[in-house]
Order: C-alpha cells, then sequence, then structure tokens
C-alpha cells in the first residue's frame, strides 16, 4: 500500500511512479471524460462523486450508470459490474503468487489499487514472484508506486470531470484517447506470435457477441482466445513430437 | 429506486454503489482472498499467458470497428486511422506516449474537422 513509508522510500517506488506516467497522461482525457459521462447519464453530483471515490473501476462505472439510472434491480447492475470485471479475477489469480506472502487484510487493499494498467506493468517488469524478502519488497514497492501514481491521476481527473460536466460536450470525442492508451499497452505485450492470435481471437469474438447482454462478449472474447491459444500450443507440441 | 429528478441523491443509489465498491474488492483478490495454500493446474498458469492482451484486445477492438452495436460500414472513421497510426507508431518506437499522442494527432482533425 502506498502510504507506508518504506514502500515510498524505496527507490523502485519513483520507478513505478515514473512507468505508470505515460498511462496517466493517456488516461486524463478518459477520465475526464467518464466523470463528464457520469453525470451526463443522470447520477447527482454526490452519487457520482461518490462512486468515483469508492468504485474506483471505470468500465464498470460507466457499464452500471445508465442501468442504475433506468431503475434496474440491484442484482442485475451488481451482476453487470461483475462481468465488466472479470478481467480482474483473471489478474487476481497472476497476482497470487507475488502477493501471498503479505497478511490477508494488506493483500486485499493492495488487490484493490491493482487496475489494467498496473497490472500490466507490473507483471510486465517482473515476470516471476520474488523469492527473498528483498526483491519482495522491490516487487511490493514498484506496485506501490503504480498504484499511486494511477489512483491520484485517475480519482483527481474524474472529480475534474464531474466538475466539468456541463462545459465539455462529449461530441469532442476526448475519451478516444483512452482507447489509443490501452492499444498502446495491447501491442506492448504481443511479444509472441500466440499472444497476437490471442489478440486476434478475442478481437474478432467481441464483435461478433457484441450483442450479448452484460457485456458478457468480453468474457467469451477472453475465454475463446485462451483455448484456442491452449490449442494452438497443444498442436505445436504434437507437431514436435512428430518431427 | 432511482430517482427521476437528476441532482437528487437517494439512499438506493448510494447502497448500489456501495455493492459496487464491494465487487470492485472481490474481482481484484479473487484468488487471494482465501489463505489456503493451493496450486494452480498446469492449463490455467500457460492461459494466464494469454489471458490479458486478450482482455484487452476484447475491450479495445470493439470500441474501434463498432457504433452503437454495429460494425462500422464505412471508411470515413477518425478511429480506424487513429488506431492504425498508432499501431504503426508503437511497433515503430515502442512508446505508449507517442502512440496517445500520435494517434490523437490524427484523430481530433478527422473527427472535429470533417465529422468523421
Amino acid at each position: 500500500m502506498f502510504w507506508q513509508r518504506k514502500l515510498y522510500q524505496h527507490p523502485e517506488f519513483k520507478l513505478g511512479v515514473r512507468d505508470l506516467a505515460p498511462q496517466a497522461f493517456g488516461q486524463i482525457a478518459w477520465a475526464l471524460m467518464t466523470g463528464v459521462a457520469l453525470v451526463k447519464s443522470g447520477m447527482s453530483v454526490f452519487e457520482a462523486v461518490f462512486m468515483t471515490l469508492v468504485v474506483y473501476a471505470g468500465s464498470s462505472q460507466l457499464a452500471a450508470t445508465p442501468l442504475i439510472v433506468a431503475g434496474a434491480p440491484a442484482w442485475v447492475v451488481l451482476a453487470a459490474g461483475f462481468c465488466v470485471n472479470l478481467r480482474f479475477v483473471v489478474f487476481s489469480l497472476h497476482m497470487r503468487g507475488y502477493l501471498m506472502h503479505l497478511p490477508r487484510w494488506p493483500r486485499i487493499v493492495t488487490g484493490y489499487f491493482n487496475t489494467d494498467p498496473t497490472y500490466v506493468l507490473f507483471t510486465r517488469r517482473f515476470a516471476h514472484p520474488a523469492n527473498t524478502d528483498e526483491l519482495r519488497l522491490t516487487q511490493e514497492a514498484y506496485l506501490a508506486g503504480l498504484s499511486f501514481a494511477n489512483w491520484t491521476s485517475w480519482i483527481s481527473c474524474s472529480l475534474l470531470g464531474i466538475a466539468l460536466a456541463n462545459a465539455i460536450p462529449t461530441s469532442w470525442g476526448l475519451g478516444f484517447a483512452g482507447i489509443l492508451c490501452l492499444l498502446g499497452i495491447q501491442c506492448s505485450l504481443a511479444s509472441s506470435r500466440l499472444r497476437v492470435l490471442s489478440a486476434i481471437v478475442a478481437g474478432i469474438a467481441a464483435v461478433l457477441a457484441y450483442a450479448l447482454p452484460l457485456k458478457l462478449n468480453i468474457v467469451l472474447a477472453i475465454l475463446m482466445a485462451v483455448f484456442a491459444c491452449l490449442m494452438a500450443e497443444q498442436f505445436k507440441a504434437a507437431k514436435e513430437r512428430l518431427a | 429506486m432511482s430517482s427521476t429528478d437528476l441532482n437528487v441523491t437517494d439512499g438506493w443509489t448510494l447502497w448500489v454503489i456501495l455493492g459496487l465498491a464491494i465487487i470492485t474488492v472481490v474481482t481484484r483478490s479473487f484468488f487471494f482472498l482465501s489463505n489456503t495454500e493451493w496450486h494452480l493446474p498446469h492449463w490455467a498458469q500457460r492461459g494466464l499467458q494469454y489471458a490479458p492482451i486478450a482482455a484487452l484486445s476484447a475491450v479495445v477492438v470493439p470500441e474501434i470497428v463498432m457504433t452503437q452495436g454495429e460494425l462500422i460500414a464505412t471508411w470515413q472513421d477518425a478511429r480506424i486511422f487513429a488506431a492504425a497510426v498508432g499501431v504503426a507508431v508503437y511497433f515503430a518506437k515502442r512508446n505508449v506516449l507517442l502512440t496517445i499522442v500520435l494517434g490523437m494527432a490524427v484523430y481530433l482533425p478527422l473527427h472535429l474537422g470533417l465529422g468523421w
């Protein structure tokens, strides 16, 4: 957690902040537009501020807001939020090895602050969980730096967006900067042919299944892409055995 | 139920928002909520190699090639050009910030100037 002295004084903390800076920059417009969108789609200013501060998940906020405003039952709103957040369940599976040495509550708080850019940058820098206490602290400090930079930039820009809601027209399309940001991260992950295959299968599946309710197209696309890559691995292994 | 008056806060909405916050906590910590030690099956460990890029692609691609749930039917869409430039810039310079800046430099004139 980034408010702990042993973490924010560690040199890796600064490195984490620096590595996150470009993502934070790209996220500015996106966070602004999220703040604007919450108010524009019918939340009161207090509700929008409260949501920004406690939910801290842009995509699930944007998915849930129209449902709340339409008076959908609570379970539908929560189910939609859960599905949009399912990718974090996948991330938590990966992060488990890095965090299990922590006691339960610090672990859960660290998890709460772990979003898309922090997860991607963290696992890119540290391909494997640490095996010494010193390296564990290094990893924790780097993650804390990423989380701190991401949280402050996201929260402040979202709040600014809520404040400016009536001044910025949605038609400017500034939110597209957020998509370009995700696209850049996606390219940085395309480090093997099978990962490229994963991106292609997921992209096509997400478009074809777009009509599914509750953003389930995203979950389906991830499952299909991973399944396709595991099959391709098996196929490659079998071919190598024959050769 | 939610209020129809736009600037009135109601208790029901605040409870739902709190519920969404709990969803955030639960999904982000899902596999380390429990203290019990357990090991992942091999296929799941392999699958983790491919899941993050799949999740990003599943979110990003529809945002670039779809409008209101339909595949776009025209090439006159600022997003396609901006995304193409963004990808090219990334692989030329390996820099995410430059991807965003040059992508937006293509997007904004086409979108605001030509209305694409």
